[in-house]
């Protein structure tokens, strides 16, 4: 590889110091480290050696365990196409409509928010961190596939710039990124985001009977009803489409990527099997969703609390924000008693949003980024624990 | 009342160039320095002779300024050939060229079992042995005043290639017990000596608590094993030695002079054939080096790879080091090295391609001191915990270094650690954050507010 070496020694002089392009130093700098890691090393004093890992290869794992529930999303969005608008098609007609409502999306979220990164990093000098890469993948598969792309660039900026760059970047946010790109959309185009904008239709008109009602919305409307949640679910205008199999394999409309969750599993599989992800954080949010539903089973005051149990683990995005967004690991509780407990509430309260305020069908949105909220609060009591337990020993 | 202490949390960072049992024959190199800067918490340096002037091994070369009865002390007798300075004029090495044939300054055999402690104190302050008396909190030399709750001794290192203790020290047993006895003195506690399955046959004394450590690196860190047996709390203090300290100090007593001699053991994966040589503490690496190293650029190291400090071809050992570790340099561009799939690149994560666990535990690797990616903001959570075998949390102690917190170090454990003890979190560390140095720093503010 010595003639790419070369290359960029010849181009690197330019924006160094004191070359034409100095001011663009670390945008090009961001480039050559993808194909050039660097050769930087250890200083004279501390570990002479390091490990191989970087956040680079750590944010690719997370990218990697997401391409199970892309590929899947890219398929079902043109599969929902088709069964809407009462055409058959063949498998790569389904992909093909499918990638062209997915992949400008993609386009548009990491476009413009590598963008606003490059620029932040050139103002600011610093080198570019690699924490969008992973948001720039999660923004898309939260969102409808019928989004209008302004909205995702609209979205996408807003959470890159408030959500992250105002505290100082990777690593400093407070709330998820992705997830405040999603939160946006949802308070401030909520008509765009809620209702029939599951399915995309194109040119057609969706079939006589159509309803794009998920299963979330079935649910806040059966709140009012006598009818039971799960007959409420299987009288679906498309027969065999809100089964509990049909569900847990993910095809049915929703955003993009969080419909399977299936393909969730797998990626969570990838993320614990890499160590990547705590799976303690994954167990604990099914736990908690599981814990909270049960309990809305024994009192079961209406026909949505009465949904059985593992019913909730299968519908709306809960398994792609448990596995995906609750464990993100700057936003996530960060001490190990604290993931069990930070888990733990994001389940439940996912559950108790869904059931108790129907107004905010999916409840794992806001469940995480309250969360998000409070993860500093757990760490710190577990922190505390940590000190009492030092401060009881010196008086012994 | 021997403990045994089984820890689970750490990881051995296994390298080629594991040191032969055997010490090979070496012209000794022609001379030998004392580095102030091997002395952390030193205030400043005092020196007590001048250039060209004659010295024997035991002679007095300077003092810290703050402590001005512990000499440091010539390991060699000779001629005092350099002294060395940097910005500011501060001193960074005292070399000494040595003779051929050493000469000691005598202090006089001394009856170790009718030995009071005043009079214990006072010959090691003396004689240039005191240096190797640690102190915790901090880890800097002790202060002859303090009398310590226990004294701790790790007879095992578990440091990547570290020479082996047993080995190091054969035929010093005498010395080593004798030093034991000494160190008795000097505390109204304890002494306890940290042994694994092998050394402990070799370390055993009646006058010391021996107790068994078993697990990964950093299982034989004293500071670990003073966590587990008698941890150390705000206001107290603990002293620790070396082995080498021990057997050092206990023939100062016996034969009544400073014996700086020492096997180093010369490691690493660029050494041709690593093996043991005896030295005398601070020797020159010059002779060491020439014509046994492969070709190539390649970086020394006075010490191991986790803890230990780059010095030259032409460099010196330090104060407190027993072996010389040689790895090349990492200044290569690695193609793609970010992302492509590696089973030569030690890690010790699973991330995706860091397929170096597939080598299992006995694979030796060959490190480079190429910092394998960039400083980010710490992202990673949970797993520095995984290699600190304490009941400590690193990341907060960091951020509470960092943001100069004085309660909450306090707090978090500062006094029960030092550098070595979170050296593998630097290592496995994914924002490649100076984690030694940053704990050194939060460690002078606390020791010096």
């Amino acid at each position: 590889m010595k003639f790419i070496e070369d290359i960029f020694a010849k181009i690197r002089p330019n924006f160094e110091k004191g070359g034409k392009w100095e001011k663009f130093y670390y945008v090009y700098e961001a480039h050559e480290v993808l194909l050039l890691a660097p050769n930087k090393t250890t200083g004279p004093t501390g570990a002479q050696v390091r490990d191989a890992i970087d956040l680079k290869r750590m944010m690719m794992t997370v990218i990697i365990a997401m391409i199970p529930c892309l590929i899947f999303g890219i398929w079902n969005a043109g599969h929902q196409h088709y069964i809407s608008i009462g055409e058959v098609a063949s498998l790569g007609d389904k992909f093909l409509t499918g990638a062209i409502l997915v992949v400008p999306i993609i386009a548009v979220s990491y476009g413009v928010g590598l963008g606003i990164e490059f620029t932040f990093a050139t103002i600011n000098r610093h080198e570019v961190a690699e924490g969008f890469l992973v948001s720039g993948m999660l923004i898309p598969l939260v969102m409808p596939a019928s989004i209008p792309l302004w909205q995702v660039g609209l979205a996408t900026a807003f959470a890159v710039i408030l959500g992250k760059e105002v505290f100082g970047g990777t690593g400093m946010n407070i709330l998820n990124v992705a997830l405040i790109a999603r939160a946006f959309l949802y308070f401030a185009y909520p008509s765009q985001i809620s209702g029939d904008v599951w399915t995309y239709f194109g040119d057609a008109s969706p079939v006589e009977g159509f309803s794009g009602a998920t299963p979330l919305a079935i649910g806040a409307l059966s709140v009012e009803g006598t009818q039971s949640m799960v007959s409420l679910l299987d009288a679906h205008w498309y027969e065999g489409m809100f089964s509990f199999q049909n569900m847990f394999i993910g095809i049915m409309p929703g955003s993009i990527g969080e419909t399977s969750t299936l393909m969730c599993l797998i990626g969570a599989v990838i993320l614990v099997v890499t160590g990547v992800g705590s799976w303690k954080i994954i167990v604990s949010v099914f736990a908690g969703a599981f814990g909270m539903a049960t309990i809305c089973n024994i009192f079961g005051a209406n026909e949505y609390m009465l949904l059985p149990a593992h019913y909730h683990l299968v519908i709306g995005g809960l398994a792609f924000g448990a596995v995906f967004m609750a464990t993100d690991p700057v936003s996530a509780a960060q001490t190990e008693t604290g993931k069990w407990i930070y888990g733990f509430l994001i389940g439940a309260l996912t559950i108790i949003i869904r059931v108790f305020n129907p107004a905010y069908p999916e409840g794992i949105m806001l469940a995480i980024l309250l969360m998000n909220v409070f993860a500093p609060l757990i760490d710190h009591y577990v922190v505390g624990a940590n000190i009492k337990r030092r401060l009881k020993r010196a008086t012994v | 009342m021997s403990q045994s202490i089984k820890l689970k949390k750490g990881f051995d960072i296994n390298l080629k160039g594991k040191a032969e049992k055997k010490i090979a024959e070496l012209a000794q190199p022609e001379t030998f320095a004392i580095k102030p800067t091997d002395f952390l918490g030193m205030s400043r340096a005092k020196l007590l002779v001048k250039e060209g002037e004659s010295v024997k091994a035991g002679t007095p070369i300077m003092i810290d300024k703050a402590v001005e009865d512990v000499f440091y002390c010539s390991p060699v007798s000779g001629e005092v050939a350099e002294i060395v300075r940097g910005a500011k004029r501060k001193i960074l090495e005292v070399r000494i060229l040595a003779d051929k044939e050493i000469e000691y300054e005598s202090f006089g055999q001394q009856d170790v079992s009718s030995l009071t402690k005043a009079a214990a104190i006072d010959l090691m302050k003396k004689s240039g042995v005191w240096p190797n008396v640690i102190q915790r909190p901090f880890g800097v030399v002790a202060d002859p005043n303090d009398t310590p709750k226990s004294i701790f001794i790790s007879a095992f290192d578990t440091h990547p290639l570290a020479a082996d203790q047993n080995f190091t020290l054969q035929g010093d047993e005498k010395y080593f017990e004798a030093g034991i006895e000494v160190l008795s003195k000097l505390t109204e506690g304890k002494i306890h000596i940290g042994v694994n399955s092998e050394s402990a046959d070799f370390f055993k004394s009646s006058k010391a608590q021996v107790n068994t450590v078993s697990g990964p690196h950093p299982a034989g860190n004293v500071g670990v094993q003073i966590h587990h047996v008698d941890a150390v709390n705000k206001g107290e203090t603990v002293w620790t030695v070396a082995p080498f300290g021990v057997a050092q100090i206990g023939k100062l007593f016996l034969e009544g002079k400073y014996d700086a001699s020492r096997v180093v053991a010369f490691t690493g994966s660029e050494v041709l054939t690593p093996q043991y040589y005896k030295t005398y503490t601070g020797g020159c690496i010059n002779k060491m080096v020439d014509g046994t190293t492969k070709d190539g650029f390649v970086r020394f190291i006075s010490g191991n790879v986790l803890t230990g400090t780059q010095i030259n071809s032409t460099g010196y050992l330090g104060f407190y080091d027993n072996q010389l570790t040689v790895i090349p340099e990492g200044d290569q561009y690695d193609f793609m090295g970010w992302i492509l799939p590696t089973t030569e690149k030690l890690s010790f994560h699973k991330a995706f391609g860091l397929l170096s666990f597939l080598g299992g535990k006995k694979k030796e690797f060959t490190l480079t001191t190429n910092m394998r990616g960039q400083h980010r903001a710490f992202v990673q959570s949970g797993e520095f915990e995984k290699v600190v075998p304490m009941d400590v949390l690193p990341t907060y102690l960091l951020k509470a270094v960092l943001s100069e917190d004085f309660e909450q170090m306090e707090g978090l454990g500062i006094y029960e650690v030092i550098e070595e003890d979170l050296a593998l979190c630097e290592f496995i560390d994914a924002s490649k954050n100076d984690v030694q140095a940053i704990l050194r720093e939060g460690l002078d503010l606390v020791r010096t507010s």
